[in-house]
């Protein structure tokens, strides 16, 4: 069963990335490269220790965007989700969040925090926390209440069943906001290292193409996705080791 | 009065209940004597789930009292343990942990609390499903571990939801019989909601007959003669069939 579903996986990159090749040889556009030339010049930044440098700036926003994300997103989330009068405190701040079109706010960002860290680390949290919060308050309002109740009748206290009922009923819910959060994370790194100041990967995107380097910019491009892809699959590596009988779903 | 204590696991006493306008209860007092097994039996809205909940205390009741072994209750306590329609398990969590929840939550240390759990998954015979999870077991394996979750605890009292409506037929007539030996066996007092007629004559020491608008208990049934018979020949004792013709009598009117 691994070996087939491994065996599918190599086969749908070797498909995407053989028509990536083809495309680059016949020359559907000046400005793509092949999935070789692209491939080299990755390996090429990787020697020179280009691309180390770039994550070095890249994945300070991101990731102290994404864990303040988590942390106060899962927080809000569970409260949100066990109070009525938050959630009609709160969920609305969240709703305007992540509707709105955050590359329409960041002037407002860097005119507010200037156009250092603090700024990018906003961007990363306004991509990520509201589907967090929004998903864990979902989560913890749909726990079964007869399992609840069977953790009352036990003599659970509020915070037996909160811990031991609520949070693990809620952690399927919870971990997909998580994975949607963090790739909504990557985008707003990205987008802030575009739109507020150039530095890491994003710097790497805007200068290769100024320069039509485009190899590079697509080495830039494949890599961030390729960080993308192995996180989002540590995560779901976690959820599974974390509550192994809740990837059945409900029963009843 | 004290004699009435003795005698009596649960006492319900002029319980009323309301949500909102809607009166669930009114005015209902029973008496639910120790050892035996009462059932609450009735057309669904007559209350008797509402009436068991305020017994195990995740209820409050609007008006009136529950006394447990003679003293008033109002919240769960260490002396009633419940078993599920839906059967409330964790998916989680696998069959020794759902078992050992309700000692887990009294602060039992684990290697403690798995061996009385093994001890009852062995008496409702789920042996070698100890690391199994919920949804690997049939509808009626999952309710006999609801059942060894409640029985773990050791509870004189055993508060029963229509434990038996969300299995297959023949499950629910061994799960009956089953009941019958454990009521038998066990110095415990059930107290069981249903809405099925037989059943409710067949696994009872004594039947209340509730009834809506306004909930009320219009009759209490002691069926006697089979109850010392074998199991098999009951569902053709005379006794049997003719309570069971009396009770559909006086409910028919209910069902619209």
């Amino acid at each position: 069963m691994l070996s087939r579903s491994f065996f599918l996986k190599i086969l749908s990159g070797a498909l995407i990335f053989g028509a990536w090749e083809y495309a680059g040889r016949v020359g559907v556009n000046y400005a793509l490269p092949t999935f070789l030339e692209s491939m080299k010049a990755l390996i090429d930044m990787t020697i020179s220790g280009l691309i180390f440098q770039a994550y070095a700036d890249t994945l300070r926003p991101l990731v102290v965007g994404v864990l303040i994300s988590a942390f106060i997103g899962i927080g809000i989330g569970v409260w949100v989700g066990l109070s009525e009068k938050f959630d009609w405190l709160i969920s609305p701040i969240f709703i305007i969040m992540q509707a709105a079109p955050l590359a329409a706010l960041i002037p407002l960002l860097i005119m507010a925090y200037g156009i250092g860290l603090t700024s990018k680390v906003f961007v990363v949290c306004i991509m990520a926390m509201p589907v967090i919060v929004l998903n864990t308050s979902v989560a913890v309002k749909n726990t079964p209440s007869s399992v609840k109740e069977m953790a009352r009748s036990f003599l659970g206290s509020r915070k037996d069943v909160i811990l031991k009922i609520i949070i693990p009923s809620a952690s399927p819910v919870i971990f997909a906001g998580l994975r949607l959060g963090v790739s909504a994370g990557f985008i707003g790194a990205i987008l802030a290292e575009l739109k507020i100041t150039p530095t890491g990967v994003g710097d790497i995107i805007s200068y290769s193409r100024m320069t039509a380097d485009y190899p590079s910019m697509y080495a830039a491009i494949f890599s961030i996705i390729l960080l993308a892809v192995i996180f989002l699959n540590i995560l779901e590596k976690i959820e599974d080791v974390l509550f192994k009988g809740n990837n059945q779903g409900y029963i009843s | 009065m004290s004699n009435d204590q003795i005698e009596n696991a649960v006492t319900v006493k002029n319980v009323y209940k309301n949500y909102g306008d809607v009166e669930a209860l009114r005015d209902l007092s029973l008496e639910f004597p120790k050892g035996q097994l009462t059932s609450l039996l009735g057309p669904s809205g007559c209350g008797k789930t509402t009436l068991l909940k305020i017994i195990a205390g995740l209820l409050p009741a609007t008006q009136g009292e529950v006394l447990v072994n003679g003293q008033p209750v109002n919240k769960p306590g260490p002396d009633r343990a419940f078993v599920f329609q839906d059967f409330a398990l964790m998916p989680w969590a696998s069959v020794i942990r759902n078992v050992a929840f309700g000692l887990e939550l009294r602060g039992v240390n684990k290697s403690e609390r798995e061996s009385i759990a093994t001890k009852y998954i062995k008496d409702v015979g789920l042996t070698g499903f100890e690391h199994s999870f919920p949804h690997e077991l049939s509808g009626g394996m999952r309710q006999r571990v609801g059942l060894a979750r409640a029985l773990s605890v050791d509870s004189p009292v055993l508060l029963m939801d229509e434990p038996f409506s969300a299995v297959d037929e023949q499950t629910r007539r061994k799960f009956q019989e089953d009941l019958l030996n454990l009521v038998k066996n066990e110095n415990k007092t059930f107290i069981f909601v249903t809405h099925s007629i037989e059943e409710a004559v067949y696994v009872s020491d004594q039947v209340a007959l509730l009834l809506p608008r306004p909930s009320r208990v219009s009759e209490i049934i002691k069926p006697s003669s089979f109850k010392n018979k074998d199991i098999n020949s009951i569902r053709k004792d005379s006794e049997y069939l003719d309570t069971v013709e009396r009770i559909w009598k006086s409910l028919r009117s209910y069902v619209e």
